[in-house]
């Protein structure tokens, strides 16, 4: 057992540090849930691609460095220690793209991933539905075929970023007479701005629109667009949450660096110590979370697979991401009601808020872990 | 980087585990509380034999060289099997004694080491101004009383006191105590405490015996840590085994989902737990220590609870065996660091 780097490791860390010092903006760009913001944060992405940081474990065809996991994750925690921005293609990077390298064709991912990398197509998740969240299997949303392709038709909920995105990735029903609500399911990609389509953005809890609703008439998908067999898209799709309930939405690098910023803000306060507690959490639990990453890259690295711990990693950050804004907010005390707080801890709260609900609720993570790690009977039908 | 066990590492742990699981712990940890250390210093010269004592200790003393990797493995199967007697302290102590012949005082290793490892003596250890209040655990059962005081280095001094500026610091000691006073029970019946008498043979002083009862600090709290984790798992595995087998409404209660969710974050403390101790096992650094001790405790008393509420009643007997593991966690947590004096270390050690 060791935490000890490689030379090859270090000297990528290295790189990655010397070139994000040379091009991260000096001051934070605007919230990336703004018009405005979006295109500053595509401007940067570029930049990444073209620097090849943009997504360093992709094969080099697709503009990335083949980076392994390891590498990746010393990537992460320099990008994050650096202050760079928010990624706007992350909901691309971290879902579809897996999901490409697994079950698209060579073809798509040549069309579709580098222009994912550099920002100039950024995508959109359009699983939800209004009627169809946890029970995510009951969507209603259709895929009807004809001549090569299919008509979708139906509407999609709670879309993030799809207010200023460019396509987006979802699953549909084309077979409605499918035994089980699970089957004749299809993983299609589509245009956000193809006819029949209606976006209308959904403002969230601080008035910024972070999501949208996707109103879908007869909107035509050619048949390269589809994502595996059609009737496979529950299969397809379940093969990838683990990647957004697990490392790649929340490395930990994240965590590392926003704890740093706690300890700074707590000793500039005066190291309040009514809040000792709790910041001292938020350093101890970035750390765990960082080591917790570690033994499971470690295992990744020997072979083993990535499977519920997904939802034990998801639940962690989740919940740690609110406390530890609760506790910089609590430091703040008045300035922390400001919408515009020091460092951005308000809208980071605001976020954060939204953890345990994303990504699969942490009442289904629970379920999960309580059936698949710790093998307790199913209980009611999910 | 391969933060996973080796397979020997996984080997050594399976062997332990046979040992242990051989041994029927449960009662020896119930003699243990009558008073009856029988069985338990025949259990602990197996351990011996195991070579558990020896993986703190240098191989100019038989020992197996520093290995807290190994040794935080090797508690965590102590704390999976509940094993009573002091522990902790005779990892703190092979620390101490260790650190003080590194530094050129090997007097008190030569005299005390051989008979620790092998298992023939047991030793326990007080630091009265730190960590445990001023008791000393199973001094009974032991053979040797060693009480620390006065830690003098201002790093040990913080890792004693988190948070409290000392204005002087006395002189360090390193005694033999003459006996100790009457026993008193713990919550935990597998522990006895009692306050050991002042004065007896002075076997240290210094500068480097300050800077060696640090070292048994840290060393104790990875200890602690690592026997907490072990605590925590077996609590929860008892836990999980009854509800699915606990029938009540015509289902088994581990299908209900308030059962599961509490399951669940039970889960995710034990899990978050146990990389920090292996963590802090690697780096020996202070903040690392006490993140490992203060969430560990945290977990062992999260599984504790636990257990407890999903047990029902019979949880909450002490013949049932699961009260030998849920009366340890508290105590474990307590003792040497408690979460508050850990978490001030942690930002105390954070640069
Ligand atoms: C900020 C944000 C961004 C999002 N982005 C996207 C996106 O990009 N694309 C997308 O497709 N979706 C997105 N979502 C939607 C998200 O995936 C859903 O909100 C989520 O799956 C829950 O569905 P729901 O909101 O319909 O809640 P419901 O399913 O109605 O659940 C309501 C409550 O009931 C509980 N509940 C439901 N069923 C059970 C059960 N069986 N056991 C116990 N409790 C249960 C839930 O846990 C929850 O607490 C986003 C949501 C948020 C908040």
């Amino acid at each position: 057992m060791d935490l000890d780097h490689t030379a090859e490791e270090d000297a990528f860390r290295a790189e990655a540090r010397a070139w994000l010092a040379a091009h991260v903006p000096a001051a934070p760009l605007p919230s990336l849930e703004t018009a405005e913001g979006f295109a500053a944060h595509r401007e940067w992405e570029a930049g990444l691609y073209a620097g090849r940081w943009s997504a360093v474990s992709w094969p080099e065809r697709f503009g990335g460095r083949g980076a392994d996991i390891f590498r990746w994750l010393a990537f992460e925690e320099e990008y994050w220690a650096a202050g760079a921005p928010g990624r706007v293609s992350q909901n691309g990077i971290s879902l579809l793209a897996p999901t490409l390298f697994d079950h698209g064709t060579e073809e798509q991912r040549a069309r579709v991933l580098p222009d994912m990398a550099s920002g100039a197509v950024v995508w959109a998740q359009a699983w939800s539905e209004p009627e169809a969240g946890s029970d995510l299997a009951s969507l209603r949303s259709r895929a009807v075929r004809t001549d090569g392709g299919w008509l979708l038709s139906g509407q999609k909920t709670w879309s993030s970023r799809a207010a200023f995105a460019d396509r987006a990735f979802g699953i549909f029903r084309t077979d409605p007479a499918a035994p089980r609500p699970h089957q004749g399911l299809t993983y299609v990609m589509f245009d956000l701005r193809a006819p029949g389509v209606t976006v209308r953005p959904i403002g969230r809890l601080d008035g910024r629109p972070a999501f949208a609703e996707l109103f879908l008439d007869e909107v035509f998908v050619p048949d390269e667009d589809v994502i595996g067999e059609p009737g496979q898209g529950w299969r397809i799709a379940m093969s990838t949450t683990g990647n957004e309930r697990g490392l790649t939405l929340r490395s930990p690098g994240r965590f590392l660096a926003a704890a740093d910023r706690l300890v700074r803000l707590w000793r500039e306060r005066g190291e309040d110590r009514g809040a000792r507690d709790r910041v001292a959490d938020a350093v101890i639990g970035a750390r765990a979370y960082q080591l917790f990453t570690y033994a499971g890259a470690s295992r990744f690295a020997a072979g083993g697979e990535m499977g519920a711990e997904s939802s034990l990693n998801k639940l962690f950050w989740s919940e740690y991401d609110i406390a530890l804004h609760e506790t910089a907010l609590e430091l703040l005390g008045a300035e922390g009601e400001l919408a515009q707080s020091p460092d951005g801890w308000g809208e980071g709260y605001v976020f954060a808020l939204a953890g345990p609900v994303y990504a699969g609720t942490n009442e289904i993570q629970r379920d999960i872990v309580a059936e698949r790690l710790l093998g307790l009977p199913k209980g009611r039908p999910r | 980087m391969r933060f996973l066990p080796t397979a020997e590492q996984r080997d050594f742990t399976r062997s332990l585990d046979a040992l242990l699981t051989a041994s029927d712990t449960p009662s020896a940890v119930r003699s243990w509380s009558a008073g009856d250390h029988g069985p338990g210093r025949a259990l602990w010269a197996r351990l011996a034999g195991a070579g558990v004592f020896a993986l703190a200790a240098p191989e100019a003393y038989d020992g197996m060289g520093r290995r807290p990797v190994e040794l935080a493995m090797a508690y965590r199967e102590l704390g999976r099997h509940a094993v009573p007697g002091p522990l902790v302290e005779t990892a703190a102590t092979t620390a101490l004694l260790c650190h003080l012949a590194d530094g050129g005082d090997p007097a008190p290793a030569k005299r005390l080491l051989p008979g620790l490892l092998t298992g023939e003596r047991v030793v326990t250890l007080a630091v009265p101004d730190g960590e445990g209040g001023g008791y000393v655990l199973d001094p009974d059962g032991a053979n040797v009383v060693l009480v620390a005081t006065g830690a003098g280095g201002a790093e040990e001094a913080r890792a004693l006191h988190p948070g409290r500026r000392l204005a002087s610091t006395p002189a360090p000691e390193l005694r033999l105590a003459p006996g100790h006073g009457p026993l008193l029970a713990s919550l935990d019946p597998a522990r006895r405490l009692a306050r050991p008498d002042p004065g007896g043979e002075l076997l240290s002083t210094g500068p480097l015996l300050a800077e060696a009862i640090g070292c048994a600090v840290r060393w104790a709290r990875l200890a602690a840590a690592a026997q907490a984790v072990g605590v925590a798992e077996e609590l929860l595995r008892r836990t999980v085994a009854y509800v699915k087998q606990r029938t009540q409404f015509g289902v088994p209660i581990g299908s209900f989902q308030a059962v599961k969710h509490r399951l669940a974050d039970t889960l995710l403390a034990v899990e978050f737990a146990r990389p920090l101790v292996y963590g802090a096992a690697l780096t020996l650094a202070p903040g690392d220590l006490a993140a490992a001790k203060a969430t560990a405790g945290e977990a062992a008393y999260t599984a504790a609870r636990t257990a407890l509420q999903l047990h029902g009643a019979i949880g909450y007997t002490e013949e049932l065996d699961l009260s030998l593991w849920l009366r340890k966690a508290r105590p474990l947590r307590d003792t040497w660091g408690t979460p508050a004096a850990c978490r001030a270390e942690v930002l105390a050690a954070y640069s």
